[in-house]
């Protein structure tokens, strides 16, 4: 049986050890645990979020607006918002897990103040909260595909990767989350960023191409991760792979890289003044 | 011993106090609740209003939205969503704050004031926040040219009382909860979202497949938003059908009101 | 002196302009238990931080078996079971969670948890309160679990800040007895402290800490004996007489201080000073003999009272 201690010592030569003991599993297993324990409302009502935007503008705006022309060809409407509301749901889901619950957990409970006592580092903190959020976001990605196939809204069954591909979006997101939740003191503040995002999931193409946009607008939005989110999703789902999908991926791989980076560091900053 | 405390005074004025005080707390997040009030309808009627019109127009021109653009369809809804939005965050978290969170309702309670009277109170101050947000946003839709300034006046006022339902609605909901472990999310997720989506907001109800339609008929929003089209630009609606939005707004203002003070006068009693 | 688990030299720590703790140098020895007794904001804490390796000192130097916390973090954390001022439990979670999830924080294995929770529980007596959530939990009892908890990796040394501050008279003594135990099975213990009678009890050593700066060091007995009588004489005169008499009170003691309610008169005698006050016709309305305590001691030294 190995002591707290050598188990510390085992590690010490390693570099980073000081921000990453490696047990970001033990963050996991504390969220797990914690997930018997909490009532079962809250998440399972996440669920029904997109699709009740499916049947509304599918059904509703669909007659209005009829098919829509993309690069696959001309699609019906419905069709064509199906991938945008599942990288919708994803980016919404990683941004209140790693927002909200984690401006909770700083400011309210006290939360990592305990775990970094202890061996653990902010790296340890940081990915176990997001690889837990993320397993949130998976079962709301498969829930989606679930709901979607029967109407025949998932054309092939190659859409089954906006799955991974929903996990990888709603890691970028939350990774950037948890870093500038962590400069909000109050709950005022913290309502701050929802009316920040709600212009970036506007205009970021969910409901209609932004090629209806004046250049400079279309531009500026092809900036932003919702729309690379949206991109992404939307061509896995359509089979249209080519270079600019490889150009989105990479885009959500260097948030994350970037991300995870920012949180670590703002964590260690908090926690070891 | 003359403290200068008139209970008669608190008697008659007891409310107004309690909306002094909200009023002045709301005052405190001017910038925030300004920047919601225009930005939060604003964004929606650029993103949706036009680029969502010009996909309508290219398909169906304005056949489906009962002769007039879309971007015109859609301003009476937006009106009333930040009517009912408004009235909404300012009876929920007072009612939550007051009777849970920081319990200062039952510190009020101490002095003559009577629950009705701080259920009044709280509400006079989100109608104060209704009909500013309302106001501003109606202004803004006439600066660009979306409604009319001398016709469309009347379609503010039905905003503001359909806020005020729908104000007084929540209040006597959210004074019956105990428990706030999930409700703010289960409002957000399976009340508010589904009643701004199957309201008749970006197209008319009778789009929907027939079943989804009721959850419009019980919906204070689509009430209010067709009332506002009435009055907006005109929209043809048959007279018994205008009284019927009217009735149910009214219906949900005293049902509301009564409620609430129920609950109200019951919770401080313990 | 036995082997130095700890061992401090010019430490400092700025905030700013702000000098939060201002060149001390201490060691604690294995075994020991080492207070630091000062006011609020006197720079406790953030020693305590220092040395629990989540604050980084301006300059100086400090060791903790051995190691730099800041080039060890989370080895020299192995070591070290901390009891914030302020329970941060986990409130999602129940009693027995708590205790088991922490262990894991620590990388022990679910089998060697499961064993140290059940003898935690009874050590910290929550056992019949093992399924509960901690939210609904006595400030004794979530004191005690916060104890338990800093305890579930063997540490070496156990870091207590303020223990018992906000806790009702029976609920400390409670928590005293669970600390005098850890105390005989050699466990190391830190606590900071603004209570002279906790220190008294618990410390078999300390610092007295004012302004960031270490102004005696020694036992309570040793420093009591250094800087205080062995006994104080209190007397109250009522507040407009209390200064009429006290330049008479100057010259028959040793010490004196005059507290807005009340003289503290310091002699080796109590009794027979107030004999003395007695046969001069002054009639204090009330009086009372005491040995001197470690207040006396911080009331020498600074000037001022701990709990102002």
């Amino acid at each position: 049986m190995r002591s707290a201690v050598e188990i510390a010592d085992a590690r010490a030569n390693k570099p980073g050890h000081q921000l990453y003991a490696g047990r970001a599993r033990a963050i996991i297993e504390r969220a797990s645990i914690a997930l018997r324990s909490s009532t079962w409302v809250p998440i399972a009502t996440g669920f029904i979020e997109p699709v009740l935007y499916l049947l509304a503008f599918g059904y509703g705006m669909g007659a209005l607006i009829g098919d829509i022309s993309t690069s696959a060809g001309a699609i019906d409407y419905t069709v064509f918002i199906a991938p945008g509301l599942l990288a919708t749901s994803a980016m919404n889901g990683a941004i209140y897990d790693s927002t909200w619950n984690v401006f909770f957990k700083l400011n309210e409970s006290k939360l990592y103040q305990g775990m970094l006592a202890t061996p653990l580092g902010p790296l340890d903190v940081a990915l176990g909260e997001i690889i837990w959020a993320l397993f949130r976001g998976l079962s709301y990605s498969i829930a989606f595909m679930l709901i979607t196939a029967p109407l025949g809204l998932v054309p092939s069954w190659s859409a089954l990767l906006a799955i991974p591909a929903a996990v990888l979006i709603a890691f970028g997101f939350a990774s950037f989350g948890m870093a500038i939740t962590s400069y909000f003191k109050t709950y005022q503040q913290m309502g701050l960023i929802n009316i920040a995002l709600l212009p970036m999931f506007l205009f970021s193409g969910s409901l209609y191409p932004i090629s209806v946009y004046p250049d400079w607008l279309e531009f500026t939005i092809k900036l932003l991760p919702t729309w690379h989110g949206i991109e992404l999703i939307r061509d896995i789902w359509f089979g249209v792979i080519d270079f600019s999908s490889f150009s989105h991926l990479s885009y959500f791989i260097v948030m994350i890289v970037l991300g995870l980076f920012f949180t670590t560091r703002r964590l260690r900053d908090l926690f070891m003044r | 011993m003359n403290s200068g405390v008139s209970v008669e005074n608190i008697r008659r004025n007891g409310a107004l106090y309690v909306a002094e005080s909200r009023i002045r707390q709301m005052s405190k997040w001017k910038g925030i609740i300004t920047l919601v009030a225009v930005g939060n309808p604003l964004f929606y009627l650029v993103a949706i209003g036009i680029g969502i019109g010009i996909l309508v127009t290219e398909n169906s021109g304005t056949s489906g939205t009962g002769g007039v653009e879309y971007i015109v369809f859609i301003a009476p809804a937006l009106l009333a969503n930040t009517a009912l939005l408004g009235a909404m965050d300012e009876t929920v978290f007072p009612v939550m704050e007051g009777f849970k969170w920081r319990k200062m309702f039952y510190a009020i309670n101490s002095t003559p004031i009577t629950g009705p009277q701080i259920a009044l109170g709280v509400f006079i101050a989100a109608l104060v926040r209704v009909a500013f947000s309302v106001f501003l946003y109606w202004i803004f839709l006439v600066a660009f040219g979306v409604l009319s300034f001398q016709d469309s006046w009347m379609a503010m006022v039905v905003a503001m009382y359909g806020g005020a339902a729908f104000g007084a609605l929540m209040m006597g909901v959210v004074a019956g909860v105990k428990k706030d472990d999930y409700f703010l999310t289960v409002l957000g997720r399976l009340v508010i979202t589904p009643l701004f989506l199957f309201s008749g907001t970006f197209f008319p109800l009778t789009n929907m497949p027939i079943y989804l339609q009721p959850i419009g008929w019980i919906s204070p929003l689509w009430h209010t938003t067709e009332l506002g089209r009435y009055f907006g630009y005109g929209q043809e609606i048959s007279g018994s059908m205008l009284s019927i939005h009217f009735l149910f707004l009214t219906a949900m203002l005293v049902a509301g009101i009564k409620i609430a003070n129920i609950r109200f006068t019951n919770r401080l009693l313990k | 002196m036995p082997e130095s688990l700890i061992s401090a030299r010019g430490l400092t720590k700025k905030f700013g302009d702000f000098t939060a703790v201002d060149g001390i140098d201490f060691d604690v020895a294995k075994g020991e238990s080492f207070g630091l007794l000062g006011p609020n904001g006197a720079g406790k804490s953030t020693t305590m931080r220092i040395i629990a390796a989540t604050s980084r000192r301006t300059s100086g130097t400090i060791s903790i078996l051995g190691r730099d916390p800041e080039e060890h973090g989370p080895q020299v954390r192995a070591h070290l079971g901390v009891v914030p001022q302020q329970d941060n439990l986990d409130t999602e979670l129940t009693v027995t969670e708590n205790l088991y999830i922490y262990g894991r924080y620590f990388g022990l294995s679910k089998k060697f948890v499961n064993k140290k929770v059940e003898e935690l529980l009874a050590f910290a007596q929550l056992e019949e309160k093992k399924d509960v959530k901690v939210e609904a939990l006595s400030g004794g009892m979530k004191r005690r679990l916060t104890i338990a908890r800093a305890l579930v990796s063997e540490p070496d040394i156990l870091m207590l800040d303020e223990p018992t501050t906000g806790l009702d008279p029976q609920a400390r003594h409670i928590l005293w007895d669970r600390l005098f135990r850890l105390k005989e099975d050699g466990v190391t213990l830190i606590i900071t402290t603004h209570f002279m009678d906790e220190a008294e009890q618990l410390c078999d050593r300390l610092v007295v800490m004012d302004k960031g700066k270490i102004m005696a060091e020694g036992s309570p007995a040793e420093l009591i004996k250094e800087y205080s009588t062995r006994e104080v004489l209190e007397v109250r005169f009522g507040s407009d007489r209390n200064k009429e008499v006290a330049p008479i009170l100057r010259e028959m003691c040793d010490r004196i201080e005059e507290l807005p309610d009340r003289i503290l008169l310091y002699v080796e005698d109590g009794e027979l000073l107030l004999e003395a006050i007695a046969a001069k016709k002054l009639h204090p309305n009330t009086s009372l003999v005491r040995r001197s305590s470690l207040e006396d001691v911080f009331l020498r030294l600074t000037g001022r009272s701990l709990i102002e």
